[in-house]
């Protein structure tokens, strides 16, 4: 009987013959930890007695949820996980170096084959790159920063077969949130999800980063694809580490199916407050906005970057509209900067902050204010979730939340492009 | 090991921002403190109605959302001592079995408000004192119940220094 992505990847990490519902304890490739997360797993990590982490070049930490900090409670816990990666020589991404989940692959640290874990739910997002990453708590943190090591228990796998062409305007972000809505927040948990076929197969790397990362909406565990060329190149391009990519067999064993037929489909947004209540653009088009925000794991890379631009170009945002732009790392910033992108951006109105998570937690760069209806390209619109519990977000885009911005609107994207 | 206390009841996809918001989880580790925003986005009175050994009670999909282990902290915090919901998000499951909260997967509609429970871990019974009728638990996975019967993750670690489910 053949296997699935995740029992191939679980079965050579651990060196069992890993099946679904099999607990397996497996060798991790990468450890990842961020602001949020990392200070808990350092009081863990002392609190277990340990002195030395497994291998200090395969963990990194990251400064990017409340980056620059906003206050001095923050700038302590900042304080100690500098101080953490200086005694254990582990990489440290600082302040302005970008978001986790775009500085893990961009930097090279995770290729196809991989199994990671991050202390941040969109950790699924590598699966884009055939990697089994997935999303864990601090003190799974600590145990993985200490061993090197982390039990699993083998996901059964739901396959999505997504057939077709998307149509001009449609982006990957429509298809992920399309999903989201028909098999609802908890459609795949405790389930690895295999998104694949020819509407995969057409989008560009960085496209499908978008789908992978918003896997942990649906409930999954770790959103994989398989590594064609596209994926190969991309990686090559990144690092020299050598890999070895994994296809599921022709008769592997899956939980679930789905078949869509994607060419019909139309730019869609995640209506307040959960990320499944997903509807087609028109129906909520005129939904006044007072603030749009472009960036995020989901979709602050350059492809993201270049759509939004496009629509903005020597165009002036609504009057009664703010727009946070923030890249997704250093690099992005710095590419969008010799594009001119970030000069159109400017021009437009939009206000550029550091490369981080700022505007999609709530932590500071643009909190909504009560009554305001917020259009962002992040993953999550829960009450609460920008810093407000009175306002409203939705999802998008970075071509609707652009449109909707020049327009002071819920706006649908294929009038300007 | 018997818990007792009443139920809080909330919904379905109750989402880690709402246990705990973002808002205050990034600027401190002072658990105490946290709890008492626990589940202040759904209802703003929430720490102050709990009597310690209280439960919180939901439907499906409880803890989904952002990997943050201030949640499962801050209701224990709160002086919560179990959830109990018809299922959980994965994450959120496992954070609580590291950090030692016991979770329990049941079928909650037959639970309501105010209700007084007893929950026996080991015989896996949770008994609804005010209904008088008994709700089956789905059992823990043999690994979970090794790390939740140490104490958590991290007396398992000074334990063993390592994974040891043997």
């Amino acid at each position: 009987m053949g296997k699935t992505i995740a029992e191939k990847i679980l079965s050579m990490k651990s060196g069992q013959d890993a099946r679904a519902n099999d607990i397996v304890i497996a060798d991790l490739d990468f450890v990842m930890g961020q602001d949020g997360t990392s200070p808990l797993a350092i009081r863990a990590f002392r609190e277990m007695m340990a002195k030395k982490v497994f291998d200090p070049r395969k963990i990194a930490m990251v400064i990017d949820h409340s980056a620059p900090s906003p206050l001095q409670g923050v700038s302590e816990l900042h304080h100690q996980m500098r101080e953490f990666a200086r005694e254990q020589g582990i990489y440290l991404y600082d302040i302005g170096d970008g978001v986790c989940h775009q500085l893990l692959p961009e930097q090279g640290h995770v290729v196809p084959g991989n199994l990671v874990i991050g202390a941040d739910s969109h950790t699924c997002t590598y699966g884009a790159i055939n990697v089994f990453s997935t999303g864990v708590g601090s003190t799974d943190l600590a145990a993985g920063l200490i061993s090197g090591k982390l039990w699993f228990k083998v996901p059964e796998t739901f396959k999505f077969v997504l057939n077709g062409k998307l149509p001009h305007g449609v982006f990957s972000k429509d298809l992920i949130l399309y999903l989201i809505g028909d098999v609802t927040a908890d459609g795949a948990t405790y389930m690895a999800a295999e998104y694949t076929g020819e509407a995969i197969r057409d989008l560009s790397v960085e496209a499908r980063f978008t789908i992978s990362n918003m896997a942990i909406e649906m409930g999954a565990k770790c959103g994989l694809m398989e590594a064609d060329d596209k994926v190969i190149e991309w990686v090559k391009q990144h690092t020299d580490k050598p890999f070895e990519p994994v296809s599921p067999d022709p008769d592997a064993v899956y939980a679930k199916v789905k078949e869509y037929d994607v060419s019909n489909l139309e730019p869609q947004v995640a209506k307040p407050h959960t990320v499944d209540n997903v509807c087609p653009v028109r129906e909520v088009a005129g939904t006044p906005i007072q603030q749009g925000v472009i960036g995020t794991c989901t979709n602050g890379r350059m492809e993201d970057l270049r759509i939004a631009a496009k629509i903005l170009k020597g165009k002036k945002i609504h009057k009664d509209t703010r727009l946070v732009v923030a890249p997704a790392s250093r690099q992005v910033m710095l590419q969008a900067i010799r594009e001119g992108i970030l000069e159109i951006f400017i021009e437009a109105g939009a206000a550029v902050v550091t490369p981080g998570c700022g505007p999609c937690v709530g932590t500071h760069n643009g909190i909504p204010s009560d009554g305001e209806n917020v259009i962002s390209t992040a993953n999550r619109n829960f009450k609460g979730r920008m810093g407000n519990n009175k306002a409203f977000i939705y999802l998008a885009s970075p071509a609707t939340v652009a449109a909707s911005v020049l327009t002071g609107k819920i706006t649908d994207p294929r009038e300007f492009l | 090991m018997e818990l007792r206390g009443k139920a809080h009841k909330f919904g379905d996809d109750v989402n880690t921002d709402y246990i705990i918001s973002g808002r205050y989880k990034f600027k401190t580790l002072d658990m105490k403190e946290l709890a008492r925003h626990v589940m202040e986005d759904l209802d703003p009175d929430f720490y102050s109605k709990i009597t310690p050994g209280d439960f919180i009670v939901a439907g499906r999909n409880f803890g989904c959302g952002s990997s943050r282990e201030q949640a499962p902290l801050a209701i224990i915090h709160a002086g919560i001592s179990a959830v109990v919901a018809k299922s959980f998000a994965r994450i959120f499951y496992r954070n609580c079995i590291n950090t030692g909260l016991p979770v329990i997967e049941c079928d909650t509609d037959q639970i309501d408000p105010g209700d007084e429970l007893a929950i026996d871990l080991e015989k896996g019974v949770l008994h609804n004192l005010t209904k008088g009728i008994d709700l089956k638990i789905t059992p823990l996975p043999k690994v979970m119940l090794k790390i939740l019967s140490d104490g958590g993750l991290v007396e398992h670690f000074k334990k063993y220094g390592t994974f040891n489910f043997d």
